[in-house]
């Protein structure tokens, strides 16, 4: 087989563009770009088998049939892409009616344990040692502080 | 052997239920399992072998077998579970709500301590050794509420475990070097190679289990376990494995160098250390535990001489010592129960208020102190003698035991003195009298170690033969009297000694303080170490943030992507086309342009317009390649969603939130880009390494033969890959699930919308449902009109799609989408009251229909004698419609067409409906809020 440079070239930017989306906080942004990305892997299994005349016996020799078995699990793919869409939608909704926009936060209790290797200090869970103070009661960071990446690149 | 575990593990699964139903009295109920269990072993001549097959592809068999220790060893388990469920009928309150679980779980250990006993495949030994373990942990965690009890019961878990773990090494590394796990067929042959070390590592299993130093300090804090948990566990049972695995072993493992000098060493310093430490303890359950920590050090320099008298002597000591320990745990716990203290300085004159009780204690004490004619000074008589004749190291051996048996003597003594003697400066206590039922457990088994010292005689014969399978001088006999002789005089030295001991701590000199050499230090900064280490790397690698985590993904996909694809020597293509037809070019622009505006695009609206285009164009590009059906339901599927994305977008706000720094705008474009290159690359190279003759080439004829279809694709996707459709239909059920549960909030919403659906359906209502509704008027009533008229026609056409999918394109999904499409054109000209005249079920019922009806295709291809999915070709000539051929499978896709549906309907009643009213609730309660402002003014 040799490689089409048009399917080469839609591939490559349907990842890039997907990625760039996805590499956002609006979820509805993060979700558009999966779609993205998913279409862009749909393309790339394609690309795993001949094209030729549709899969359907009767309608042509078979030698000249396109590889049915890509087809068969794209397929699944996409309806799959259906519903996973509906719910991160209806989940962006939610987040938007709960908070009044539909980011996605970082996580607090990663948060914390981050503080927690900062001060050197175990989790608490061992159950080992007394000793240890527990973690002050302002441990959990408030939850609209900027990105840590932000925070970087605001310095 | 098998029924005895049957029947415990039944006991045990039935025992809170029974609980329940009876209250305490089912614990006599359940005591006649181990008590049945005494007697069937009593009768039975040891060895008894059962094999059964278990795993035969892994060499894994339940071989069972019972030789005199394990005969012993069940006869302990069985006899003192009995009598300790007895005692906990009457220990616990009644009503206790966790006595269901501890009976249910103390059931469950005496299972695994039975099957532990007569395992002889190592590794079903080893399972049952473990299974011990985490029912011990359950039952020292009894009261979990109390961190004392949680970290004891963390601490015997992890120290037990660990030295599982390394006898399992152990067992594997004689199993190998035997060539079978039976260990009757081991012990048998020579000595396998590599024997040390495997011994070595055995006895860091054995010792861990039964806390002999350096391990010992996890059996005093075990001692938070309810106390006839511990009098049988931590003191009969359990700790018992490790003394009686060194028993089973011995035979054949002390040829192996290591094996002697280190479980006598370690028994010996175990005798002395927990015996010193006993001495200073006040509470009467930490004595005991301290004191079976000695014990247990007596035991293991008897099992780990291997010498024969050695052992025969460990073998009545194990049982004098199972029978006075749990006797005296049991007596702490009447005293505890009816006194409400442990505490030595706070009892006084028990013994003359609860005199029977001092009894029990004080013929308990005399056998574990060694006084004639009990069962313990058999025992120790014999252990003397079989250190009598030896060499220098068997001299110091004898030393310390008489010197460690001096402080059984005086701890001994400490503990009668403790508990019942009447102290200066105290008054004496009342004591409520314990019942005789609570008693008489108690009572049984000190009796019992009498009956066995008087039975010396007999026990010798019974336990002879084991004692035979070491090598040793052959004339010692377990009896009372051995005539005058060093074992009589060092008796007679050690009461001596133990008495001035005890009379000098009593004279008020203070017990020197020794400080336990322990692992608990270890243990606990290894545990911290742990801790420490997981906050460390979790820390560093969670940051918590979405975009940080995918972003360090997609870079590693870059990097080993990108490596592999550069240098690890994957065939590059030497041609390069630039299209098949020129089609594809200009679809390839459109999808190329879309996406490269829809990643910029700040507005929600125009990045999902831009996003739809860009699927458009993909499935343009399918129809291009030869695949009709993708492209079908990429179009539909592609429709929905931009549907679905308006309703939701309408409420949310035009532009993308939080316009990101510039920095990690251009970090981001960076891994962006890099993806996009190496996905290329990956579709340069991939179309190259198609090497093989695809496994598709044979799918044209089976699928019109078998599948009865034409269309590859469906007949795959109903019959090839069934299974597979089966779990992707079942994903579409969880999200419609899942996209209802987020948007209806509240039951009472979910409840409406039954009652809704459920009105509409009444007849004789106006034609279009929206009517003369106030949201009607923001409707057209030429699409309503027009939305209605073409609404049975597209129905029809969905239908038409579902069955002639199998030999042309369409199918279950296709029709389905159409369908879906078909009610969404009445919603969006009608509104929710449209939507639901048009579909008057509820989609909850329509999923569940169709995951029915898929299932049941498939259950019946079962039923009908085939497997599971498989299709069948049936040939109908019906009337009017002649003659029809038609496989199963398409009910299958019928199933798959109404949950494709429902899917949609969800999505409509959900997103849709559900947020116009609450869109409306809300818009009313603020217009209100006007109106109310107004009014003062």
């Amino acid at each position: 087989m040799t490689p089409n440079l048009v399917y080469i070239v839609v591939i490559g930017v349907l990842f890039a563009a997907g990625v760039s989306m996805v590499l956002e906080r609006s979820l509805t942004r993060v979700l558009m770009g999966m779609i993205l990305l998913g279409n862009g892997v749909n393309l790339l299994i394609l690309l795993g088998g001949e094209a030729g005349t549709p899969p359907i016996v009767g309608l042509g020799p078979d030698e000249e049939m396109a590889d049915p078995l890509p087809q068969i699990m794209i397929l699944t793919a996409i309806v799959i892409t259906l519903g996973m869409t509906a719910f991160l939608l209806a989940l962006a909704y939610r987040s938007w009616a709960m908070s009044g926009h539909d980011e996605v936060q970082d996580d607090v209790e990663d948060r914390r344990i981050m503080q927690l290797a900062e001060r050197d200090q175990g989790s608490g869970t061992d159950d080992t040692d007394h000793t240890d103070a527990p973690p002050p009661a302002d441990a959990p960071p408030p939850t609209d502080a900027p990105p840590p990446a932000d925070r970087e690149a605001a310095r | 052997m098998l029924a005895v575990l049957v029947l415990h593990t039944a006991a045990a699964l039935l025992a809170p239920v029974l609980v329940r139903a009876l209250g305490n009295r089912a614990l006599y109920v359940l005591a006649l399992v181990p008590a049945a269990t005494f007697g069937w072993t009593l009768f039975q001549e040891a060895p008894l072998a059962e094999i059964y097959p278990w795993v035969p592809h892994l060499g894994m068999e339940m071989a069972l077998r019972m030789g005199t220790l394990a005969w012993l060893m069940l006869l302990i388990v069985s006899g003192i579970g009995a009598v300790v469920l007895a005692y906990c009928a009457r220990y616990f309150d009644e009503g206790d709500p966790a006595l269901g679980r501890f009976a249910g779980i103390f059931l469950g250990f005496a299972t695994a301590m039975t099957g532990l006993v007569v395992s002889d495949d190592l590794l079903l030994l080893y399972v049952f050794w473990e299974l011990t373990t985490v029912f011990s942990y359950l039952l020292i965690g009894h009261k979990g509420e109390q961190a004392a009890g949680r970290r004891a019961a963390m601490q015997a878990l992890v120290v037990t475990t660990a030295g599982g773990l390394a006898m399992l090494v152990g067992f594997v590394m004689l199993g190998h070097g035997a060539g079978t796990y039976r260990w009757s067929e081991i012990v048998a042959g020579p000595l396998p190679e590599g024997s040390a070390v495997a011994a070595v590592l055995i006895l860091a299993g054995a010792l861990s289990k039964s806390a002999i130093f350096p391990f010992s300090f996890w059996l005093p804090a075990a001692m938070a376990a309810p106390t006839p948990a511990s009098a049988y566990l931590h003191a009969a049972s359990m700790v018992k494995a490790g003394v009686f695995l060194l028993g089973l072993m011995g035979p054949m493992l002390a040829q192996a160098a290591p094996w002697r000098p280190v479980a006598v060493v370690a028994g010996v310093v175990t005798l002395l250390l927990g015996g010193w430490a006993a001495m200073r303890q006040h509470d009467l359950k930490l004595l005991l535990a301290y004191g079976t920590v000695s014990q247990l050090g007596l035991l293991t320099v008897a099992f780990g001489a291997a010498t024969r008298t050695a052992a025969l002597a460990g073998a009545a000591l194990l049982l004098s010592h199972a029978l006075f320990k749990a006797a005296l745990f049991l007596v702490v716990g009447i005293i505890d129960r009816q006194a409400g203290t442990r505490d030595l300085r706070e009892l006084s004159g028990l013994g003359r208020t609860a005199p029977v009780l001092a009894g029990i204690a004080g013929l308990a004490v005399a056998s574990m102190a060694g006084v004639p004619p009990l069962a313990g000074f058999v025992g120790k008589e014999s252990l003397f003698a079989a250190f009598e004749h030896g060499g220098t190291a068997d001299r110091f051996v004898l030393l310390a035991l008489v010197a460690g048996s001096a402080l059984t003597v005086a701890y001994g003594l400490r503990f009668l003195w403790g508990a019942f003697a009447r102290k200066p400066g105290h008054r004496s206590m009342e004591l409520p009298r314990p019942g005789w039922a609570f008693l008489a457990p108690a009572g049984l088994l000190s009796v019992a170690g009498l009956a066995a010292g008087i039975g010396a005689s007999w026990l010798d014969g019974v336990l002879t033969p084991y004692a035979d399978l070491f090598s040793g001088p052959t004339g010692d006999h377990l009896a009372l009297w051995h005539g005058l002789g060093l074992p009589l005089l060092l008796s007679v030295v050690v009461f001596a000694i133990g008495g001035v001991v005890f009379a000098g701590q009593l004279q008020g000199r203070p017990w020197p303080r020794q400080r336990l050499p322990q692992a608990e230090s270890v243990y606990k900064r290894l545990m911290n170490a742990v801790d420490r280490a997981a906050v460390e790397l979790t820390g560093a690698t969670q940051r918590g943030s979405l975009p940080f985590s995918l972003g360090v993904i997609l870079v590693v996909l870059v990097i080993l992507g990108g490596s592999t694809l550069l240098f690890g020597g994957a065939p590059w293509p030497t041609g390069l086309r630039l299209w098949d037809t020129p089609l594809q070019l200009v679809a390839g622009a459109v999808v190329v342009g879309a996406a490269l505006v829809a990643a910029r695009s700040r507005r929600r609206l125009t990045a999902m317009i831009l996003v739809g285009i860009c699927g458009y164009g993909v499935a343009v590009l399918f129809v291009l390649h030869g695949a009709p059906d993708l492209a079908l339901t990429q179009f539909l599927v592609e429709t929905v969603t931009i549907v679905m994305f308006v309703l939701v977008l309408r409420r949310l706000p035009v532009r993308f939130s939080a316009r990101p720094l510039r920095f990690t705008r251009v970090v981001r474009t960076v891994i962006a880009v890099a993806t996009g290159v190496v996905a290329a690359g990956m579709a340069y190279v991939a179309v190259g390494g198609r090497i093989a003759t695809p496994i598709s080439v044979d799918f044209a004829e089976p699928a019109v033969s078998f599948g009865g279809g034409h269309n590859i694709v469906n007949v795959a996707l109903v019959d090839i890959r069934a299974w597979d459709t089966m779990g992707e239909i079942s994903v579409l059920v969880v999200a419609a699930t899942g996209v209802a549960s987020l948007i209806f909030r509240r039951s009472e919403a979910l409840q409406r919308r039954r009652k809704e659906q459920g009105g509409q359906a009444t007849p004789g209502g106006a034609w279009l449902r929206a009517g003369d509704n106030p949201e009607a008027r923001r409707q057209s009533i030429i699409l309503q009109v027009v939305a209605r008229l073409l609404f049975h026609t597209i129905v029809l056409f969905s239908v038409y799609l579902l069955f002639s999918g199998h030999n042309a394109p369409g199918g279950g999904f296709a029709g389905g989408l159409v369908a879906g499409l078909a009610l969404t054109t009445r919603y969006l000209a009608g509104g929710r009251r449209e939507l639901n005249a048009a579909a008057p079920v509820d989609a909850g019922l329509l999923l569940g229909a169709g995951l029915l009806i898929a299932v049941g295709t498939g259950a019946a291809a079962m039923v009908a004698g085939g497997q599971v999915l498989q299709s069948a070709l049936v040939d109908l000539t019906l009337p009017l419609l002649g003659h029809i051929h038609f496989a199963t499978s398409a009910f299958f896709d019928i199933g798959v067409y109404l949950i494709v549906v429902a899917l949609v309907l969800e999505i409509l009643r959900s997103l849709g409906a559900e947020l116009d009213r609450q869109h409306d609730v809300a818009a009313r309660e603020e217009r209100r809020a006007l109106e109310r402002q107004k009014e003062p003014v």
